[in-house]
């Protein structure tokens, strides 16, 4: 029962409210990979940038009744960890040569 | 289908081989089966094959670039099999450039958003792999992580485009999408626009086009010679070519707005690469920034959006791949194990030390600088052809100017190949790089021959 009126009043909040909220969440993620220089730091803004694209997605499949949506969500979430796996392990090659996690260190090739 | 399962399944048998000391027979073995994707993309032709509830759509446009990607991965591997196996974890190498291939065919022949989404990652996800695979070397290092950002920054972009699209219309699916914007041309939401712009970020960055072109050079510079060959070639024909696809099924009826900014982009990338490439003394960098301005002559071809187009890209993106291929070989080859970047000084003097490489450098250069007798001077006719034909004259002249520029940078490697001289000794080639070169040469002045057959095929 409780969990009834709990779908209910989420079927309540405007579809608009969802885009807002991961328009913010998105460009929160944007701002974090272009001003941070920590390689961690920029990783999680970019899971930060997925998730709100996941969030999107989920609210318009639920608004439409339609699972498609839902779905891609599964996609993004499964590549999105393959993708900090490879990510990681770039980074750990990093570290064991530089001895750092900046990316400030990483300046050797420039036009 | 079959050439689906017979990369993937040639992906995980070099894994395997590793397992049972097989890694010998790796090398004609994926050789064998490259040529049998090429063999099943040209007998499955004319045959409109709907896959997987037409997630995937094998058309002719996606089967000749198949076999095209593929055609061009067996001309790299002749050249590479040297590089590859002198290293370690062989079969590792083989496995991820056939996973590239497995997304590159996805990303040819999607007919749904979540398959443009998956191949894209598969392709990408192999690649920052190769990028690092020198690990102890920083500059590879520094590869690798930048187009690890760079490449997963612009999935972000893509994917809240192809979300916002999903919002409007309700599908992921091209041609869903397409009629959707068939019925409201007029009146197209703001929200479908934004998406429209976001995507094409996405794809801009994918493509290496400018304004999001600035990790390319560094990229192509800091990986292994080899590795940036594939990306130059195989990679962006495939990322130029899914944006082509979505742009023709889907966004084709979307008035003007967005071929406005993609001639923009297209403008901005053929200068910045060629007038940049002008001012690099290092070879590698100098042919790192020409493959930027490439990919701005090919959207011009996107602009356009029409039949034509379609088969001139088809064109262009096969001559500048053989070209590039041979470009890069015959550095890697005279640059030897220096990995990184020699300068054009390198090639003074080439045609005394050795003629073949002499010829096959002019030709490459000349080809991708468009002179006639060549097959790449057609691939730049007929892509300003259809775009004169949609009518987008100012684009085709600045166009034509870009080029006119980039002789000037093709030809200085020639004048140094041809009327400079050197005290080096000559180089001897292997009978496997004499075959490629000999290939390539050949194939590029096939190609100037019958143009025609090469547009007509993929429509």
């Amino acid at each position: 029962m409780e969990q009834h009126t709990l779908a209910q009043t989420l079927y309540g909040i405007p579809l608009n409210a969802y885009i807002i909220v991961s328009a913010v969440l998105f460009s929160i993620g944007v701002m974090g990979v272009l001003y941070r220089r920590n390689l961690i730091i920029i990783f999680m803004c970019i899971e930060l940038m997925l998730n709100a694209v996941n969030l999107l997605l989920a609210a318009f499949g639920a608004y439409r009744g339609d699972s498609n949506g839902q779905v891609f969500v599964f996609f993004i979430m499964a590549v999105a960890a393959a993708e900090v796996a490879v990510g990681l392990a770039i980074l750990m090659m990093i570290y064991r040569n530089t001895k750092s996690s900046d990316i400030d260190t990483l300046t050797r090739l420039k036009w | 289908m079959k050439s689906l399962l017979l990369l993937s399944g040639l992906g995980l048998s070099a894994m395997l081989a590793e397992l049972f000391n097989l890694k010998k027979f790796l090398f004609p073995l994926v050789c064998l089966g490259l040529l049998a994707t090429i063999g099943v993309s040209i007998y499955d032709y004319n045959t409109d094959i709907h896959l997987f509830n037409n997630m995937l759509r094998l058309d002719n446009s996606a089967l000749m670039f198949t076999g095209s990607m593929a055609f061009i991965t067996l001309l790299w591997l002749i050249g590479a099999q040297d590089y590859i196996e002198k290293e370690t974890s062989i079969s590792d190498k083989y496995a991820l450039i056939l996973f590239t291939l497995v997304g590159a065919f996805v990303m040819v022949s999607y007919n749904n958003l979540t398959m443009l989404f998956i191949g894209l990652e598969i392709l990408s996800m192999s690649l920052y792999v190769l990028a690092g695979s020198k690990k102890n070397d920083l500059l590879s290092n520094e590869a690798a992580i930048k187009y690890f950002l760079m490449g997963s920054f612009a999935t972000g972009f893509l994917l809240f485009g192809i979300a916002l699209i999903y919002g409007v219309t309700g599908s992921f699916h091209i041609d869903v999408i397409g009629e959707y914007c068939r019925a409201n041309a007029n009146n197209m939401p703001n929200m479908f626009l934004a998406a429209i712009l976001l995507i094409l970020v996405g794809m801009a960055f994918k493509a290496s086009a400018a304004p999001f072109h600035f990790w390319a050079p560094d990229v192509y510079t800091g990986a292994p010679t080899l590795v940036t060959t594939y990306m130059v070639t195989v990679v962006k024909t495939a990322a130029v070519v899914s944006f082509m696809r979505l742009f023709y099924t889907s966004f084709g009826s979307v008035p003007y707005s967005w071929q406005v900014i993609v001639s923009i982009i297209a403008v901005l990338t053929m200068f910045i690469g060629n007038v940049t490439a002008v001012y690099q003394p290092k070879v590698k960098r100098l042919l790192a920034y020409s493959s930027v301005a490439h990919a701005g002559y090919l959207l011009v071809g996107l602009v356009a959006l029409s039949n034509l187009s379609n088969g001139a890209i088809f064109y262009y993106t096969l001559a500048y791949s053989v070209a590039s291929i041979l470009a890069f070989h015959i550095l890697f080859v005279l640059a030897d194990s220096k990995n990184n970047d020699i300068d054009i000084n390198a090639f003074n003097g080439l045609v005394k030390r050795n003629p073949l490489m002499a010829f096959g450098m002019t030709v490459a250069m000349f080809s991708l600088a468009g002179i006639p007798p060549i097959a790449g001077f057609f691939g730049k006719y007929y892509i300003f052809s259809a775009a004169i034909e949609a009518g987008r004259y100012k684009l085709v002249l600045l166009a034509v100017i870009a080029s006119l520029i980039s002789i000037y940078f093709y030809f200085k490697i020639v004048i140094a190949v041809y009327f400079k001289t050197t005290n080096e000794k000559t180089i001897k080639l292997s009978n496997s790089y004499k075959l490629l070169y000999a290939i390539c040469i050949a194939i590029l002045f096939a190609m100037a021959i019958a143009p025609q057959f090469f547009i007509t095929i993929q429509q």
